[in-house]
Parts: C-alpha cells; structure tokens; sequence
C-alpha cells in the first residue's frame, strides 16, 4: 500500500477503534494502524507466506478465504471494516461489501480505477489489457478477476443503498493531481472509498 | 549456537508436593509427585518459562535423549531445541508428565498413602483444571510467577486454554494446537470404544488388575488401535500402506495367511503402547478429554470464557485433522475475536492427520517459529526497559 493512500485511509478510522482488515497483505496496515491509532485490529489473509509476516510483525492475523463468507463475525463487532487492494480479487464483491457493512459499522474500500486514463490508453492505443507497475499481472495469469471504474463502482453503491461518506483518489502521476479531483473516473489510479450503511 | 539441533541428553527429575491438592471432583490428593524435564536455561527474573502440556498418551520427556543409546529422541523434538521453534536458546522448556499418568508422576499405579497399596481404579477422576493447579505449584517450585507461553496440542492444547482462564495473570502467550473447546458426539464415541475394549478385556479385573498380577494387554492394545485409525488420515493410510501385502498372496492355488501392511503396523502400535502404558490412566485420560468443556462454567458461553483471559493466542490446525478438525479450531479463534483478544490463526494443509502436530511440517515450523521469536522478543524488549527503568 502506497504511503499518500495509506494517510488517506487513516483519517478516518478512530481512535482505539476496532479494525478488521480483509486480504491484509503482510499486516503492515494493521501494525501502521496499531502504532498511530492504537486500534485493536485484526486481519484476514490466504496467503502462506504472508500470514507468516503478519505473525512475525506481531499482527493479529486469522486464516480465512474470504469468498466462503464471513458469517462467523457478529453484526456491527467492528468499528470499521477495510480491504485494500483486493476488491477486484474477489469472487463476488458485491456480496463481500454487504458482508464488510453488516460486520462493520464503516468500510473503507481501496481499488485500482480501470476508468483511469492510463488504463484506458493502454487498451485503446496498445489494444491489450493494462498491465501497470502496480497490477504487474497478465490477463491470463491474474487474480485480478472483478475489475471497475469509479464510475462501476458508484453505481453499485446506489444499487446496494451504500452511503459514501468520503472519497479520495490517488495517482502517482504527478501531471494527473490536478486534474484527479475534477474528473476522477479519468484521472484517479487509486480509488480510496469510506462507506457505511 | 543458533543452529537447528538437540537439546542432547537430558535427565528427569521428580518434584514432590506435600501441601495437599484438592480436586475438582471433591476429593484431595494428600500429596503427589511430578516427573519433569527441563531444557534451556532461565533468566534472571524467570521470564522465559515456556510450558509444554501432553497430550492423551504424553509424558515428560519430550525433547532430548536419556542416553546416548536411546533409539529415538522426545516426543516433540521437531519443535523443542536450539534453533526450533520453541527455542531452548531463548526459553526455559518445563515439560511434565501429568497427574494421573504412568510415566513416574503419582497416578493410577501410584501407592495410595492411606491403603499402602496401589490406587488402581480408585485413583480419583480429574479435570484439567487439576493439572493447571499442579502445574501452578510446580511453576511455583521453579520460581516461574508467569509463563512466556503454555503450549499444548490436542489434549494439552485444552490443558493450555484452562491455564490462560485460570490464571490469566501467569500466562503471556497461549498456544493452541489441534484442539477444541469441548469434544464432539463422535469423538466421545470413539473414546468409549476405547474404555469399552479395555474394561471388557477378562485381564482388567475391573480396574485392578495389579492385584491380580495381571495387566489387560489386549484391551488396552485394541484401544490404542481404535485411537492410532483416528489419528490418522485416510489419505495418509493410502499412501502409506495403500493395499499392500505384508505376507500371503491372492494368487489362485495359493493358501494361508493374508496379512495387509496396515494390518502388522496397527498390531505393532497396539503391543508397543499396551506394554509401556496403563489401562486405567488412559481411562482416565480420556474421561478428562470427554468432560472438557472450556465455557461449562462460563453460561456455555466462550466469548465470555475468553474475555477473562490475559495472553495473546496463536491457534493453529490441520486440514486433514478430522478428530479435531480446522472447525474446532476456528470456533476458538472466533470466540477469541468477539473477545477482543490477541489471536492468530493458521490452518496448515498437510494429510497427516490429528499426528500432523507433533510431526515436521515445514509451513507449521515457520508460523510456529514466527510466533515464538516474536514471544523471545518482547521479553528481550520488557527486560531492556526494566533494566532501563531501575
């Protein structure tokens, strides 16, 4: 996770909150969170080796395929739910963010934006599938499988009667900042969303 | 020397109680004995007292040699020594053989100080919170006000979890492995076939079978047996002993005995545990095992249970496990979350069965490893300030 959206995200999780981060990666969100925030968080992850980071760093982390459910966490037994990053990995993403709103009381959900106009060149002006330094993926080989625009995303938000309460988009392309808050959907990279029910 | 190795020859030793104990079930203990080994070294303000709890057939000596003529190592030497993942060169290792046992700790075979005689089938049943009070008093004997960890799989894992809610205040970090709150119907039932084959064998003499000069070999044999299956994965069998023919042949014209591989290992298990182990403690074993039940005292409730715990958790299973199946460990971690408790999970895939845990797996050595350098750590970081505040 890129350090602009790191700070993004952290301004609005609570102090000494409860948080559950789903697809915690190596648990460096947690433990960043830990320290500044002194949350009580706890991640989930798949991943072997990234599991075993998490322990290593003193991270609470649960073994879990979040695309079996989560039906053995409480309604409401967190303060806020996050997932970064891993939204497009999901079977069915739509069904996980009814799950992160019913666990927790707020969500935070961070995607790469395919609406981004460096996504959108590389399919008209190359015509293949984007592949960016942070989605290093090719199609065939990727887990990336639900990909959305901003735009996608919004839409099922209305669907799903989600209240955004924030949003931020981040770009590491220093002439797309300005232009980023106009028009997101073309300009963000990063789609940083904080939602509640 | 941090490199992977053995705790080498160890020797054990006997603490003897005279305070009496009393028991869950009413009765008291006069006074009784432990059998203990010891590996590593404790610090200066015995802050890195790790202890390991058995399981149902378990005993003191699990790392190490008693001699250099000893075929095999401790029970847990994979996981016990200088550079594993309970490392002898961070932490001071108490391994015990438990209160009921048969392995030199006062027990069914033990002499009953008021008849002068063995106390047989009158040994009083115990729960496990017995042995976290005979425990407490042996972490007492060594000077241990807190464990670093208690650690247990299986039966030993319970043993661990009624540690951190008896006295939560003394246990740091709990280490659960291949466990569960309370057994299920299915697993009760196989440890009543167990007792059933060992009280039924003509030998067993309704539990006194010293008097009688005499030990139910066969029952206990069969129950081993029953147990070793359950252990056990069906795809770990496959592959292990598949249908292969350790004598005989189907070979038309040819007569006598047929006899599968898997047959002689099992006949093999069975005669090698029934000549080293008792009948009556494991009838008392697995009554333990059966009247577990973590939340008994707490509504049946074990967010409840656990919010009374102190340590951090690490919990771990093993996919083909199905005596104590990922399901029983997740229901743990669950519980611990709603707690609000410090916990880690991990499911290690292996098809070794409920036996994965006290086997190499390299996966289980790294979570595992990873947890307890970060338990060295803190007491490296908590004796730095200490040190520093004085």
């Amino acid at each position: 996770m890129l350090r602009l959206d790191l700070d993004i995200l952290k301004q609005w999780i609570a102090r000494s909150s409860r948080v559950l981060d789903l697809g915690c990666g190596d648990g460096t969100l947690l433990h960043s969170l830990k320290q500044s925030h002194d949350i009580e968080g706890y991640g989930l992850e798949i991943d072997a080796a990234q599991i075993t980071a998490c322990i290593a760093k003193g991270v609470n982390v649960i073994e879990t395929d979040i695309n079996q459910g989560l039906s053995h966490f409480g309604d409401d037994s967190f303060d806020t739910v996050v997932m970064t990053y891993s939204l497009q990995t999901l079977k069915r993403p739509d069904k996980t963010i009814a799950e992160m709103l019913r666990i927790g009381k707020e969500c935070v959900v961070t995607f790469p934006n395919f609406g981004s106009i460096r996504a959108r060149s590389h399919l008209v002006f190359k015509g293949r599938m984007p592949v960016t330094k942070q989605l290093s993926w090719q199609w065939y080989d990727t887990p990336n499988i639900h990909f959305c625009t901003v735009k996608d995303f919004e839409a099922l938000c209305r669907d799903m009667n989600i209240r955004i309460l924030n949003r931020e988009f981040t770009t590491q392309h220093s002439p797309d900042r300005q232009l980023k808050g106009i028009w997101p959907n073309l300009f963000g990279e990063t789609a940083i969303y904080h939602l509640s029910k | 020397m941090d490199q992977l190795g053995s705790v080498g020859i160890v020797s054990p030793q006997l603490f003897k109680f005279d305070e009496p104990l009393e028991l869950a079930c009413g009765r008291v203990l006069s006074g009784y004995e432990l059998m203990v080994e010891t590996y590593g070294e404790l610090n200066s303000d015995a802050s890195n007292g790790v202890l390991i709890c058995h399981a149902l057939s378990g005993h003191h000596h699990a790392a190490g040699y008693h001699s250099e003529d000893e075929k095999r190592p401790g029970w847990w030497d994979h996981y016990i020594g200088p550079g594993k993942p309970i490392d002898t060169n961070h932490f001071f290792v108490v391994a015990l053989n438990n209160l009921g046992g048969c392995h030199g700790s006062t027990g069914p075979r033990s002499i009953n100080p008021d008849t002068g005689k063995a106390w047989g089938r009158e040994f009083p049943p115990l729960r496990a919170r017995d042995w976290v009070h005979s425990q407490s008093r042996l972490a007492a004997k060594l000077g241990i006000r807190q464990w670093a960890a208690v650690i247990g799989g299986s039966l030993g894992g319970m043993n661990a979890m009624r540690w951190a809610l008896e006295y939560p205040e003394r246990v740091r970090n709990c280490v659960v492995i291949a466990s569960a709150m309370k057994l299920s119907a299915q697993n009760i039932a196989f440890n009543e076939i167990a007792r059933r084959a060992i009280t039924t064998d003509p030998e067993f003499h309704n539990g006194d079978y010293l008097k009688y000069n005499s030990l139910p070999r066969n029952g206990l044999a069969l129950a081993r047996m029953i147990g070793h299956v359950t252990y056990l994965s069906d795809e770990l069998m496959g592959t292990r002993f598949g249908r292969e023919l350790r004598q005989g042949s189907f070979e038309r014209g040819l007569e006598g005995p047929i006899e599968f591989q898997v047959e002689s290992y099992l006949r093999y298990q069975g005669d090698s545990f029934s000549g080293s182990f008792d009948a009556n403690t494991y009838l008392l074993m697995t009554k333990i095992l059966d009247y577990f039940d973590l939340a008994r005292e707490y509504n049946h409730d074990p967010v409840q249970a656990f919010r009374h715990a102190l340590s951090k958790f690490l919990v771990i299973s093993f996919s083909s496990d199905w005596r104590f199946s990922p399901q029983r460990s997740e229901e743990i971690v669950n519980a611990l979350v709603a707690a609000n408790r410090d916990v880690s999970y991990a499911r290690i895939e292996s098809d070794l069965g409920h036996d994965a845990f006290l086997l190499p797996n390299e996966r289980y050595e790294a979570v595992f490893s990873a947890y307890m350098q970060g338990v060295a750590a803190d007491i490296r970081t908590e004796r730095a300030n200490s040190r520093g505040g004085a």
